[in-house]
């Protein structure tokens, strides 16, 4: 790759934060660093990870507002989580988990376990109980 | 308290902390020599472990082992930590601040919110640097940005004992001694042997290039053996693991290239500047082949962009590096 040949797509997926740093030639044939804003090919398939997970954060919306699972659910998969790492996080067991994910179960947690849970959401118990209408990743 | 520190971006977070690190110490080294040392350079196709159901692939070693590597081949002690309580990691990298000592750790991506939102996923072997404390924030060096950077103190401890798959535990290092005279052509040497050796003579077809060549057999099934929503995912994460942030371009093939650039009048070997050529060559087969990828991604690929034209251009790079790794491991002698 030559230096100016360094694809600049920006989709704003850096959030302008940064430009990615990449190894190219420049016109000695020489290596250098060239910045880059990123690449078409990178960002449809970074964009396609994140439709994924959107989708799975969406259903578990559903879910919980049809009464089906509990916010547990809705708040692990929106962290990317499954049921095995939630529960290395809480230091529960997985099957707890996967108990407290049942809308039953859920309501009669104790206060303590609620906040166990906030706490690795990093969010208000308030905000575990009350899940919001509107999905805003 | 903040030291006076100098912060130099790299492709890979790895690379970056040892570069930076070792700088601090007055040891001026570049990315692509920290990685080229480290013999960073490796395939792995490993179909029986699945992250989000998409079996994982890797363009270069496991995490640790370039640090590891780098630092055991040009003679560089580090002190390395690992911490069951949050509050002894905690004062401990303090303590190392108040002596002036900057600090490498291990972190988790996700947990790090300066980073951009769309790359923070769990993955939780990134490498930073922490050179100063202001108050309850800590001044970072993440190489992956051009600047450095601020982070929360309870953000910093929740990155730094995340779970999960290889959970970081607070794993810290920093230099504590480094010979006068660097053995820099012996570790050269050694570094490229090394990586010629995993890449060509390993006897398991799913690393180095034999697992190149398995993935691409894989590849060629994937529009058969799986639904077409499914098949395109696998390619993205071709995509992702190539070339998003970390790799420097082509799956690192760019940064190697600098590597044998860099090193060739170094050890005498001038020889290998047309390997860096070569190697170049490749990589932007490499990167036809993403772009194949991405076409298949978003269903806007032509005939000719399918997954056989893929495996055909993986299979193509396998043959080419084959023979030019070969020649290292016979031409570059210890």
């Amino acid at each position: 790759m030559k230096k100016d040949q360094v694809p600049q797509d920006d989709e704003n997926l850096l959030e302008g934060k940064f430009k990615v740093l990449k190894y190219a030639m420049d016109d000695e044939g020489k290596y250098i660093g060239v910045g880059s804003k990123g690449w078409e090919p990178e960002n449809v398939a970074l964009k396609q990870a994140w439709e994924v997970i959107n989708e799975k954060v969406e259903e578990a919306r559903q879910l919980v507002l049809q009464g089906k699972a509990s916010p547990i659910l809705y708040f692990m998969e929106k962290n990317l989580m499954d049921a095995k790492l939630l529960a290395s996080h809480s230091g529960y067991f997985t099957w707890t988990v996967k108990r407290h994910l049942k809308p039953d179960v859920f309501k009669k947690l104790s206060e303590k376990r609620l906040e166990n849970y906030a706490r690795v959401f990093n969010i208000s118990v308030q905000e575990l109980i009350t899940l919001k209408e509107k999905n805003e990743h | 308290m903040s030291i006076d520190f100098q912060h130099f971006q790299s492709a890979h977070c790895e690379n970056g902390a040892v570069v930076n690190l070792l700088n601090h110490q007055g040891l001026k080294l570049s990315e692509p020599m920290v990685f080229g040392v480290g013999s960073g350079l490796f395939f792995a196709y490993l179909p029986f472990f699945k992250l989000n159901g998409i079996p994982v692939i890797s363009y270069r070693s496991l995490p640790g082992w370039i640090f590891k590597c780098a630092s055991k081949r040009l003679g560089i002690k580090f002190k390395t930590k690992m911490f069951f309580s949050e509050n002894n990691a905690m004062d401990e990298l303090d303590k190392c601040l108040d002596k002036g000592i900057p600090v490498g750790m291990l972190s988790s991506v996700f947990y790090l919110p300066y980073l951009p939102k769309a790359f923070r996923f769990h993955f939780n072997a990134h490498n930073i640097v922490v050179y100063g404390k202001e108050g309850n924030e800590y001044l970072v060096s993440d190489s992956v940005m051009e600047t450095t950077t601020r982070i929360d103190r309870k953000d910093l401890i929740r990155a730094r004992f995340a779970k999960g798959t290889s959970p970081p535990r607070g794993r810290m290092y920093y230099p504590v001694s480094m010979p006068d005279d660097i053995p820099w052509e012996k570790a050269i040497r050694h570094g490229i042997r090394r990586t010629a050796y995993e890449l060509t003579s390993i006897p398991v077809p799913l690393f180095g290039l034999k697992g190149i060549h398995t993935f691409a057999k894989q590849v060629r099934k994937w529009p058969n053996k799986l639904s077409a929503r499914k098949a395109s995912q696998y390619a993205g994460n071709v995509i992702r693991m190539q070339e998003e942030i970390g790799t420097g371009g082509a799956g690192f093939r760019f940064v190697y290239a600098a590597f044998l650039q860099e090193v060739a009048p170094i050890i005498g070997e001038e020889w290998l500047t047309e390997k860096a050529t070569e190697l170049t060559s490749i990589g932007d087969r490499w990167r036809d082949m993403a772009y194949i990828a991405g076409r298949i991604c978003k269903g806007r690929n032509d005939e000719n962009e399918s997954y056989d034209a893929m495996a055909d251009i993986m299979v193509e790079c396998a043959e080419r590096e084959h023979a030019l790794f070969t020649e290292l491991s016979q031409k570059v002698k210890r």
